[in-house]
């Protein structure tokens, strides 16, 4: 069990939801469970509001009131967050926010994340999101704390709260030589608040652990092998699940042969409707009653990659309303009137997260109330579908999310967590289901395939005129372009995907800019301009013109010359309050045509930076894993299977594929944080194709631009 | 199921399992030390490193009866008296990890390739690592942190 996941008693009552939406909540309950801690409420804010822009499913925002800190006797600081953290590092950044807000050692504060018995309900963590929305939430939190503690010390010296100050977590009173510590002002006297937005909050420049490169919280248990991921949870008596899987998509049973499987010692067989599954004492042992099952399975013929574009281009999703679609002046007349036009398709692969952690799931049944735990990165979501699932009351389900084996957006969903707790409801015992590579690879989801078509024109000198841009099936992410342009028809048309699709890091983000930043470089080569320059002059955006120099100035932009055997590249954007500038150096080998990425610079702004160390991890990591989808790797399909769901068929990004990587840091302290665990992706792909244009003269306008060789129809380009 | 009688980070445990249970479902699954990690179960990602008399090795493609007359060590096994080994030291202090979920078997991959190969240059580590998934992306980390591994090797610490 992970401890740190553990209920206790205090915070279990402490979060229960009033859904009277008054602070009406029972003063005395709070005082009993709490033990005489500090509990932080809040009523619904601001902060909520923005989140409500994207409302999930229909969800509505709590107003229910929320306990989102306690400060023990002890003075240890619980903060309490429905965020996870998938390696993206928030553990450790909300908790520097708090820390700075509230006046305490880093080190005394533990983030309680992901347990939707502990924690307020949250959307889930993806969309860049918790950085800007959770951090002002708890930096506001914390700041009444601190607040409330100095009233009830100036109230107990009978002294003016103004002369008081707090560091270190104390009170202190500099005219008196006195201090108390927050613990033993919590045990002095019981207080609950309801906070509002306005409380005030400590100045950037002014921060001393927030704006840090503070080392990962728990760090040493990841090096040590402490640190229980959700496939490493066990429980006493726990069983292991196994379930049978179709041949294919869309497949229906033919027929079902259960005969040697029912008969295995110590295997209990699971059947209801559709759903095969196998419960047995070991994982070996499920593992193998599974493979004794026969069944027959009638697959569809289904589409392949071949011919997938026109698939997704002729096959629009009606129910779905379209993406925003940005219009202006008239993009007929203007190309019309422009001295220079280009027109381009570009192509975008189905391609997998692959997280390292497969989706897993441990379930428990106890009296009727299910708790799972689970890798997933919505555990409200998953409390959702669990609820659905099992026809139960939201106070019957629990969701707990160890820190897991990431997500990149692929696991906003709870296929193992009912898959798990189905399996134990029928076995009348706990159920660890861990997904294998190629079943994470088949059933989760994949990252959208897109076709995008852009029509640009620009007048002789340069300038812009105007620019339609059509994205099928990939996504509206980062789909208007930041650069001015008259006359602009920028639009998404959602279609028929023919594979399960979802979230990934970025989005459509990184299809859209690669499309848009491959195009601006070839107008810039029709205008006969430097890359860069061209785009400077069509761009006003102080931000993006800001990591624009800073990427150029620390590559040498401007001094740089491409050859057929090297190029240099540059591409950029801003998406999710986050601007990004990535200048790429290609090698290509003249005899083979491999490609190699040799170095990387990427500026980037995201507002003031709560981490720089955390920061750099994430950027860096952002371009390694872009690597892979720019050049190599995708998804191959036909007829309801995925034909390479093995990491030894599917490449992703090695060690010997990562390019010598600088990240250069604005810091505009100035400005409020935003997220950067997506947006840092998008610039890699653009750049290097745009390198490879520059050496070879060749556009390679689909992502991957160089999978392996091997397949008939590919350019001579290899990775 | 056969007994078996397995050398673990110095401990000699003994284990009913299938003789041709995998070494990384028995660690895991009935021995409960979860630090090593699945991550394909066909030897193609590394999260499943353990040393086999000090070599790394993918406890994914072993058997537990061939595992039987070796000196296992899984990452729980380098901690030595409350204190980390170098390696664990350096991904430590070079934050070589995001999501942590590969932190094991690299930590374990570098350990086999510095007992090998005392200094090796930064090629060297690229080759004996290619096995070695992060997804994250953390590799350049990684790289820094086995070379700090191996200055503090040079220097004697946590020998």
């Amino acid at each position: 069990m992970n401890r740190r996941h553990a209920p206790t008693t205090e915070s279990e009552q402490s979060i229960s939801p009033n859904r009277s939406g008054t602070s009406t909540l029972d003063r005395r309950d709070f005082l009993t469970v709490l033990g005489g801690g500090l509990l932080i409420c809040f009523t619904h804010t601001s902060t909520w509001a923005q989140e409500s822009g994207r409302a999930f499913g229909g969800h509505e925002l709590p107003k229910e009131l929320s306990a989102w800190l306690h400060i023990a006797a002890d003075g240890r600081v619980k903060v309490f967050t429905g965020k996870v953290e998938v390696g993206q590092n928030i553990r450790t950044s909300l908790a520097q926010l708090v820390a700075e807000e509230l006046r305490v050692p880093f080190d005394t504060i533990t983030m309680v994340m992901g347990d939707t018995d502990l924690t307020p309900w949250d959307m889930g963590t993806f969309g860049s999101r918790t950085t800007p929305t959770m951090g002002p939430q708890l930096r506001t939190m914390a700041a009444a704390a601190r607040q409330m503690l100095i009233e009830v010390a100036a109230e107990r010296w009978h002294v003016a709260p103004a002369g008081l100050s707090s560091a270190e977590g104390k009170v202190t009173d500099p005219l008196n030589s006195r201090s108390l510590a927050y613990g033993e002002i919590t045990r002095g006297k019981e207080l609950v608040k309801t906070v509002s937005n306005a409380e005030s909050l400590t100045a950037v420049t002014q921060w001393k652990i927030a704006g840090a490169a503070v080392p990962k919280a728990e760090g040493r248990d990841f090096v040590t092998g402490k640190h229980k991921y959700p496939s490493d949870i066990s429980l006493p008596e726990m069983m292991f699940g196994a379930v049978l899987r179709p041949d294919g998509f869309n497949a229906t049973f033919v027929s079902v042969d259960t005969g040697i499987t029912e008969k295995l010692p110590g295997v209990k067989l699971v059947r209801d409707g559709d759903f095969v599954g196998v419960v047995a004492p070991d994982a070996f042992t499920a593992q193998h009653a599974l493979s004794t099952i026969q069944a027959r399975w009638d697959v569809p013929a289904q589409p392949s990659n071949q011919g997938l574009f026109a698939y997704l281009k002729n096959n629009p999703e009606t129910d779905q309303g379209d993406g925003p679609e940005h219009v202006s002046g008239s993009v007929t007349q203007a190309m019309a009137a422009a001295d220079l036009k280009l027109e381009e398709q570009y192509t975008v692969a189905y391609i997998a997260h692959a997280p390292l952690e497969p989706r897993a799931a441990v379930a428990e049944w106890t009296d009727g109330k299910l708790t799972v735990w689970t890798g997933t990165q919505r555990p409200f979501g998953v409390r959702d579908e669990l609820m659905q699932a099992f026809h139960l009351p939201s106070a019957q389900v629990r969701v707990i999310q160890p820190d897991m084996g990431s997500g990149y957006g692929g696991k906003h969903t709870g296929e193992a967590a009912i898959e798990a707790a189905r399996l134990a409801k029928a076995a009348g015992k706990p159920v660890k289901v861990v997904w294998s590579r190629s079943e994470e690879f088949t059933w989760a989801y994949l990252r959208p395939a897109g076709l995008i078509e852009i029509k640009a024109g620009a007048r002789r000198d340069g300038t812009l005129v105007a620019w339609e841009h059509h994205n099928y099936n990939s996504g509206p992410a980062a789909i208007g372009t930041p650069y001015n342009v008259a006359n602009q028809l920028i639009e998404y048309h959602a279609a028929k995907t023919p594979l399960r699709q979802g979230s990934y890091r970025g989005l459509a983000s990184t299809a859209n800019h690669f499309a848009r930043e491959s195009h601006m470089d070839g107008m810039a080569h029709i205008a006969g301009m430097d890359p860069l320059e061209f785009r400077l002059k069509n761009l006003t955006d102080s931000r993006l013109q800001a990591v624009f120099q800073a990427a150029a100035t620390k590559f040498s932009w401007g001094r740089l010359k491409s050859t057929p055997e090297r190029g240099f590249g540059f591409a950029g954007g801003v998406d999710k309050g986050g601007y990004v500038a990535t200048c790429a150096e290609v090698e290509i080998d003249p005899a083979t045509k491999r490609v190699r990425i040799r170095r990387v610079i990427q500026a980037w702004d995201c507002g003031a930076i709560v981490n720089p160390d955390g920061l750099r991890n994430q950027l860096v990591g952002a371009i390694v894993q872009g690597i892979g989808g720019a050049l190599f790797e995708r998804i191959l399909f036909a007829n309801g299977r995925i034909l390479n769901p093995h990491f030894a068929q599917y490449r992703v990004p090695r060690f010997s594929d990562t390019p010598q990587i600088e990240i250069v840091l604005v810091n505009r302290k100035d400005l409020p944080s935003a997220g950067a665990g997506e947006t840092g992706l998008v610039g890699l792909a653009p750049a290097v194709g745009n390198a490879i244009f520059a050496a070879s003269g060749i556009r390679l306008p689909k992502m991957p631009m160089a999978p392996q060789s091997g397949v008939p129809g590919e350019p001579s380009f290899r990775s | 199921m056969s007994d078996f009688d397995l050398n673990v980070n110095g401990a000699h445990l003994r284990v009913s399992a299938p003789s041709e249970e995998t070494l990384l479902s028995v660690l895991r699954n009935r021995l409960n030390l979860t630090g090593t990690k699945y991550g394909c179960g066909e030897g193609q990602c590394g999260a499943c490193t353990v040393l086999l008399d000090g070599r790394a090795t993918r406890s994914c493609l072993v058997s537990v009866e061939s595992a039987a007359n070796a000196k296992i060590v899984t990452i729980e096994g380098l901690e030595q008296d409350g204190k980390l080994s170098p390696v664990q030291q350096a991904f430590l202090d070079e934050g070589a990890f995001q999501c942590g979920y590969c932190t094991s078997g690299m930590i374990l991959g570098a350990t086999s390739l510095l007992h090998e190969q005392h200094n090796p240059t930064e090629e060297q580590i690229v080759e004996a690592m290619e096995g070695h998934i992060c997804r994250c992306g953390t590799y350049p980390r990684i790289v820094d942190a086995v070379k700090q591994a191996s200055r503090l090797l040079a220097q004697g610490v946590g020998q």
